[in-house]
């Protein structure tokens, strides 16, 4: 028999006996709600995870530093190539390079440095780093009180929670976060933050002249190329950061944060200077590192070997979203089973059902079989039957599943919302799901028609055709 | 009523045969059916054997239990012998594999029951062209076919019926319908007119012996009424506790079968 016939001999069938064939078409529907609920939920937490991630400038930003950087000895990479003192320098004209590979929306210097604060006349000991204007869009600022930079070289500063907690004297009970972001950025927000930082001068030939600004505590260095000046620059607070933007920096994430242009124009002594203190004498500064953004996470591995030919060291923290996949990958499965142990059930159901078929329609198969259906059309007749039930359990499963998602996301959002957070859409029903469950529900349904469609088949005409 | 060409049927490869050509449409070898129930086995057909002419109409005669409806469902295909053989058109159908039979059930048998055996689910147009989605034939000349099947035994006009809303008459014209639709070699009557009133009986006898003569279609019919065996069949074959009781040419067929037709 041709497939548009099985087609339509099997719902007209379905239709024969509607109320306990719906039941059963529910059952799987149930299902597949299940199934795709679960794998909705596990989706939507990896997209909003990898979300998070994407913001947060980790994925997309490659760290490059100097193989002269002492930190990176022992590295595989050192092993060959030049010796760390023979290999490049991290300065502008690498940096410029570095902006012109492809794939590369921008290259900023690392700046970053530990100095003393003094606000309300207290002086307060932490680190300070730059950050450029795409940084507005990192998600830990999604949440801050105030704003971000007004310009790239304005004299602002935005400091963390927890750099915010240590001005106002408030000291968080260990593990416990209760202080609420915008009670401490009340007081804080306008003020004025006094910087002493150590400013690195050019000296335009050895020995020194004297500093054309004296300030308090000159410490040119004898026999140096260059000097040393203490200066002071005030600061005006306008933001405060719930998140901490350098969570995965570890002991070196800073607390407070300037813009870029603005700690570029600071010359601020870097730890860099010391080393390369030939270099650091000239106008050009070098930097200890440099954050480079692509376009897509995918280009990151390409640009790490072109900077790595360039003579750099670089780091990505690519290999942790491997991990992260991996986890992701686990959680689906798990809860795709859970998902599927509802489908199993209603795998049951479509058995039940099609046995209960064979047994009102065995006349009907002796019929179809004295006028000359084969027992191949006996079985792909129930089997068309089980799959038709498959299919439409399929659709509509996958729809309530779909609404099931859209209830509990908006169930979620109000009660976000309630508690003054931000919306967040977890839930997340792609096309390769829909298809995907639909197909599988079309499977199971088939897997539950093998042995009643044998049966049928195998039923012998002569004892159809006599019973009543 | 109108048989000529059976037009539109499909074509058997087998020429129309010629009632009085003596090669043999169906040969049963000392058949034998048996059943066991328990420790007793039923034989409800015992060493039967017996020769049907191609285009002849024999009736199977005997009372209930004598094994007539057994034999008819070994020469269709439906029950396979205990022992010995049922030999169709030099064919024994001991050698077909499953789907071989059902091929032979839909291609050259065509069969009609006492009780009818109409898909109730289905319109008579759909239960008549049901034997042609099994040999795959397009839906347009699927249509048309069974139109012209039910044209043919007076029941055009209720094609979209479903069996429920007939007649026990009708019913049966539409179960000829479609044993003639994929227009067989054989047709196998199991009492055609069992269930139906004697003026009703007789409509359905006259359509079956048509068939047989326009179409040359050999006729086996099992029955147990002996006059109406007579009125028709050209030939009776007696059957009695499973064994063949008597085998005898139809002597007053000419005259009853002039009565039958006014």
């Amino acid at each position: 028999m041709k497939l548009p016939d099985l087609t339509e001999l099997a719902l007209r069938n379905l239709r024969e006996s509607v109320l306990r064939n719906s039941l059963t078409t529910i059952g799987i529907s149930v299902g597949v709600a299940s199934l795709v609920a679960m794998l909705s939920l596990g989706i939507g937490l990896q997209q909003l995870a990898s979300r998070r991630l994407m913001k947060s400038g980790l994925f997309d930003t490659v760290v490059v530093s100097s193989r002269r950087d002492l930190r990176n000895f022992g590295r595989d990479e050192e092993r060959s190539g030049p010796t760390p003192g023979e290999s490049r320098i991290l300065d502008e004209s690498a940096l410029r390079e570095i902006e012109h590979l492809p794939n590369v929306v921008e290259a900023n210097p690392d700046i970053r440095f530990i100095t003393e604060l003094r606000f309300e006349d207290k002086p307060h000991l932490t680190m300070v780093a730059a950050l450029p204007e795409s940084q507005k869009s990192n998600d830990a600022f999604e949440s801050l009180q105030g704003h971000f930079f007004s310009s790239d070289n304005a004299p602002e500063v935005v400091i963390q929670k927890t750099f915010a907690e240590e001005l106002l004297g408030k000291t968080p009970k260990s593990g416990v976060d209760e202080s609420n972001v915008k009670d401490l950025a009340a007081p804080l927000l306008g003020k004025e933050l006094t910087m002493r930082y150590a400013q690195r001068e050019a000296a335009p030939s050895v020995p020194m002249a004297p500093s054309p600004e004296p300030a308090s505590g000159d410490q040119s260095l004898v026999g140096a190329a260059y000097s040393v000046i203490s200066r002071e620059q005030k600061l005006k607070i306008v933001g405060v950061a719930d998140l901490d933007p350098e969570s995965m920096r570890g002991p070196t994430r800073a607390r407070v944060f300037l813009p870029l242009k603005l700690a570029e124009s600071l010359r601020v002594m870097q730890p860099t200077d010391l080393r390369e203190i030939s270099r650091a004498a000239s106008d050009q500064p070098v930097y200890s590192s440099l954050s480079v953004r692509v376009k897509n996470p995918a280009q990151i591995r390409a640009l790490e070997d072109a900077i790595k030919k360039m003579g750099f060291n670089t780091f990505s923290i690519l290999d942790a979203t491997r991990s992260l996949q991996q986890f992701f990958a686990v959680l689906d499965l798990f809860l795709g089973i859970f998902g599927s142990l509802a489908l199993a059930v209603a795998s049951i159901g479509i058995v039940n059902t099609l046995v209960m078929a064979i047994l009102e329609r065995r006349r009907e198969i002796g019929i179809m079989k004295a006028i000359g259906a084969s027992d191949g059309d006996v079985k792909k007749l129930f089997f068309a039957e089980a799959g038709a039930m498959g299919v439409l359990g399929g659709i509509l499963g996958v729809a309530l599943g779909w609404s099931i998602g859209q209830v509990i996301n908006l169930g979620t959002n109000v009660y976000l919302k309630r508690q003054s957070l931000p919306p967040e859409h977890f839930w997340s029903v792609p096309w390769w799901l829909v298809g995907s469950a639909i197909l599988f529900a079309f499977i199971v349904s088939l897997l539950s028609g093998l042995y009643p469609a044998g049966r049928a088949a195998r039923l012998d005409p002569v004892q159809a055709l006599r019973y009543e | 009523m109108a048989m000529s060409g059976a037009a539109g049927l499909p074509q058997n490869n087998a020429p129309a045969v010629d009632a009085t050509a003596p090669m043999a449409a169906i040969r049963t070898e000392q058949l034998c059916r048996h059943y066991r129930m328990g420790d007793t086995v039923i034989r409800a057909v015992d060493g039967v054997s017996l020769t049907v002419r191609a285009g002849e109409f024999v009736a199977l005669l005997g009372s209930s239990g004598s094994g007539k409806s057994s034999v008819l469902n070994l020469i269709a295909g439906l029950d396979s012998p205990t022992s010995g053989s049922v030999i169709v058109h030099d064919r024994d159908l001991a050698k077909f594999s499953r789907e071989e039979l059902a091929g032979y059930r839909l291609r050259t048998v065509g069969m009609v029951f006492q009780s009818f055996n109409l898909i109730a689910s289905m319109t008579l147009a759909e239960n008549v062209e049901l034997p042609l989605r099994f040999a795959e034939i397009e839906r347009g000349r699927r249509d048309r076919l069974s139109r012209e099947a039910l044209t043919r035994v007076g029941l055009q006009a209720r094609m979209n019926h479903r069996p429920s809303e007939l007649s026990g008459g009708e019913q049966q014209r539409a179960a000829l319908a479609r044993a003639l639709i994929n227009r067989p070699k054989l047709l196998l009557a199991d009492e055609p007119t069992g269930n139906l009133d004697s003026r009703t009986g007789t409509e359905i006898m006259n359509m079956v012996r048509d068939f047989n003569q326009q179409l040359g279609m050999t006729v086996v019919m099992v029955t147990h009424e002996r006059a109406l065996a007579e009125r028709y069949a050209q030939r009776l074959i007696f059957l009695a506790d499973g064994k063949l009781a008597g085998d005898e040419a139809n002597e007053t067929l000419g005259a009853e079968t002039g009565g039958a037709q006014t």
